[in-house]
């Protein structure tokens, strides 16, 4: 039996390929016609394949806490999802106008702040922040740009909308992933691609690198550029190693570089000493400076972010960056665009309450049954309360936290992330919630992935999508469907 | 290159290069064992001795016998030395350099490397031994092609090449070493009928048989064998080619001077070498030295290249 479509019922929610039972959407037409055409073994046959590829590839991530076993295989599923090209070209502005007020926003807290000498943005919320560093105030990067990569979720609601969820801007993950999706589904599904107009994302590590090396402090010379990573044990390891192989760069550990008497940054080669223009850092602030944060940490270069300050090396993203990846912060990144660029948002906040304000969390303890609160400083899904689907102690003692650090706070009504077509645990196709995440470029230029990291919820109703917590993830497509 | 990244390199060619020396050596021990008479009974302590292992053996097993020491060479993780240790050395030194090899390199050793856990999980059938071993030889080759084949030979090749060939030096020598010990003068009369296979089976663990019946043309005398392995500019598993390899990827290093120089001081030994000598008395302690030269030109490349950091 193959997949009928009639029988494919997403229910109350919005759903990426289907518009209701038995009809595709326009740009998903031509794959939801190849998948009926598919029998079930055969549907089977090239998930297997998909699966046997990723194990072949070595596409893995890691668990934190599974101690012994320090990789997995990337759990994918292979039917795409799929974006109209012209919804996704609005999209991409609203990202690009979002990332360019970031920009500016953290610039500005780390030299005259003037969005707060305005009134347009809380003192207190930098003052308590703890993503804030004193060691970057007056810093002046290369192009003024502080917040290099940006990922940014964006979720569709009921409504059909993209609602932004929140920004990474400090090591953001994933990218590599995106593309490897790509590599695996024209593996076992090349077919597909022969008769329709999907838009190719593989030109990212290309634009990684050319926006890397507009940062370089010495211009003139080909610039060195080098990926920091914390090592083979980190979560995103894979994805360091496969960035710097497609950029051509070294891929560097703390232990590998130096700050020499110059102040400038040095890489350990069989050749000697060998000088470092720009690094693309995958380590937290907290580690990347024994001299000026963790004193303790191995992972990091001693004399990293004096080497910085001086010019003689471009971090991305900057130290102090992550002040903008704060939930909170979050809250009033509206604002900022209209602040700083005289701009509507293109893209919109999900409705945001933030529990440092007195009667908006008066209101979050009151409807704690329809929100979600989530921490402001972790990323992940770890630490939040799903107050929907909580019991009653749950909620109670959340509450309790809540109003002990109240700074520590956001809450957001559930929303109904849009499903699209998975494969399930019994080989059935069946709704499965989505997000997804984009990464913006900024240097001289700006830069969006075409489309982005498709993540999935594998579990049947499950919201949770990230891949540490039994999420998966998909190709995604723009597709372009010709006429306008 | 980055310092470091050599060093993984040259360790993970020294590992894959130990697993596939191993799995030579226990497959054409098996081999042997059928051939000698019951009286003989040296059977599997050579492959122990061989590897240098026997204290770490002892505290793990009770005897050595076959079903023991395969185990203990092949499957056991507790044996830093077996052929599934190796692998996953192997995997993990690639691992975290696989930016810098060609993708299908690092697909096969993890291939390799999942494919052994699993078969190697609950131990191995005597019946499965043979195919399992031979898969981990093509494994290596396999990987030495894709290399040579699909891997500009730039400076993280030659770490690689370098490391294969000292390994290769140091396995030819352990062997040549342990199984002669056998064959030397003392044992002679008893052993005589089957003196002859014994040195085969010495050509056969280094896959040097037929090279050597080209090459040498006269039946197989111990003397001939010792030459061959030893001072053969041709066959790759021979101590001069293997020397002659590091000598050559050293060319290609900067700040080449200390190893080369250990190198050829160690070239010129090997080549000097009176082997009819040798071959009636003083193999042992020649073997130790070449042995422990190797290990002086390890050190060279690993001051040189991989320890400049801490010197810096």
């Amino acid at each position: 039996m193959a997949i009928d479509w009639k029988d494919y019922d997403p229910g109350i929610f919005y759903d990426e390929l289907i518009s209701s039972p038995g009809n595709s959407r326009k740009a998903a037409r031509e794959l939801c016609k190849r998948l009926r055409q598919l029998s079930d073994e055969e549907l089977l046959e090239r998930r297997d394949a998909a699966e046997l590829a990723i194990i072949v590839m070595g596409i893995t991530f890691t668990v934190y806490t599974e101690g012994g076993s320090i990789d997995r295989a990337w759990p994918f599923d292979i039917i795409p999802r799929i974006i109209p090209r012209r919804e996704w070209e609005k999209t991409e502005a609203g990202l690009r106008q979002r990332v360019q007020a970031l920009n500016m926003f953290i610039e500005d807290m780390y030299h005259d702040q003037r969005i707060i000498a305005d009134g347009r943005f809380p003192r207190e919320l930098i003052e308590t922040s703890r993503n804030f560093r004193p060691e970057c105030v007056g810093v002046e990067p290369p192009l003024n740009t502080w917040a290099h990569i940006c990922g940014s979720d964006l979720i569709r609601g009921n409504d059909g909308k993209f609602y932004v969820l929140e920004d990474n801007l400090r090591v953001p993950s994933g990218v590599s992933y995106m593309l490897e999706n790509r590599h695996v589904m024209k593996r076992v599904f090349p077919e597909v691609f022969e008769h329709q107009n999907i838009l190719p994302v593989d030109d990212y590590p290309a634009q990684l690198f050319d926006m890397l090396a507009s940062m370089s402090p010495r211009p003139m010379d080909y610039p060195v550029v080098a990926v920091l990573t914390p090592g083979i044990y980190n979560s995103a390891y894979f994805e360091h190693a496969y960035l710097a192989q497609q950029m051509g760069v070294e891929l560097v550990e703390g232990r590998d570089l130096m700050v020499g008497e110059d102040e400038c940054v040095y890489m350990r080669t069989i050749e000697g000493l060998t000088r470092v223009d720009v690094v693309y850092r995958r380590i937290d602030d907290w580690f990347l400076d024994p001299e000026e944060f963790n004193p303790d940490s191995v992972l990091g270069v001693p004399g990293l972010m004096r080497a910085w300050r001086a010019g003689n090396v471009g971090l991305a993203n900057a130290p102090g960056a992550g002040v903008a990846d704060d939930k909170l912060v979050y809250a009033y990144v509206p604002e900022m665009i209209r602040y700083y660029l005289d701009q509507d948002p293109v893209l919109d906040n999900v409705p945001t309450w933030v529990c440092i304000d007195d009667k908006e969390r008066e209101h979050v303890l009151a409807n704690l049954d329809k929100f979600v609160v989530k921490p402001a400083n972790e990323s992940g899904g770890y630490g939040m309360l799903m107050g929907p689907f909580a019991s009653k102690k749950e909620r109670e003692e959340f509450a309790g936290e809540i109003r002990k650090n109240p700074r520590n706070y956001i809450a957001q009504p559930l929303i109904n992330l849009s499903t699209t077509p998975t494969i399930d645990g019994h080989g059935k196709v069946a709704p499965r919630h989505v997000d997804l995440r984009p990464f913006i470029l900024s240097g001289d230029d700006i830069a969006v992935t075409t489309g982005g990291l498709t993540r999935v919820a594998l579990k049947s109703g499950s919201y949770v999508v990230n891949s540490s917590q039994g999420g998966g993830s998909k190709d995604t497509w723009i597709v372009d469907t010709g006429k306008k | 290159m980055l310092s470091r990244v050599a060093e993984h390199l040259y360790w993970m060619a020294r590992y894959m290069e130990r697993a596939e020396g191993l799995a030579r050596l226990v497959n054409v021990n098996s081999n042997l064992v059928l051939d000698l008479p019951r009286s003989v009974t040296f059977g599997w302590e050579p492959l122990i001795a061989i590897t240098g292992s026997e204290p770490a053996f002892f505290e793990l097993y009770d005897e050595m016998d076959e079903k023991s020491v395969t185990r203990f060479l092949i499957a056991d993780r507790r044996n830093p030395g077996s052929i599934l240790s190796c692998i996953q050395n192997a995997r993990e030194n690639l691992r975290s350099t696989r930016d810098l090899v060609p993708r299908e390199a690092w697909e096969q050793v993890n291939d390799l490397y999942l494919h052994a856990y699993d078969r190697l999980r609950g131990g191995i059938a005597k019946s499965k031994r043979y195919d399992f071993l031979r898969g981990v030889i093509h494994s290596s080759q396999l990987l030495n092609g894709l290399l040579d084949g699909t891997m500009s030979h730039d400076e993280a090749y030659e770490f690689i090449r370098m490391g294969r060939n000292l390994e290769r030096a140091d396995v030819t020598t352990r062997i040549l070493d342990v199984r002669s010990a056998d064959l030397l003068p003392g044992r002679r009369e008893e052993l005589t009928p089957f003196e002859n296979i014994q040195w085969m089976s010495v050509l056969k663990s280094l896959t040097a048989y037929q090279m050597y019946r080209q090459n040498v043309r006269v039946r197989v005398r111990g003397a001939d064998v010792l030459r061959f392995l030893l001072q053969d500019r041709e066959f790759p598993r021979a101590l001069h080619f293997c020397l002659d390899q590091v000598e050559a990827c050293l060319h290609d290093l900067p700040r080449n001077d200390a190893p080369l120089r250990s190198v050829t001081r160690l070239q010129r030994k090997v080549q000097e070498a009176d082997v009819p000598e040798l071959a009636d008395e003083g193999l042992h302690e020649f073997s130790d030295q070449i042995q422990l030269e190797l290990g002086q030109v390890h050190e060279q490349i690993s001051n040189t290249y991989f320890l400049l950091d801490r010197a810096a």
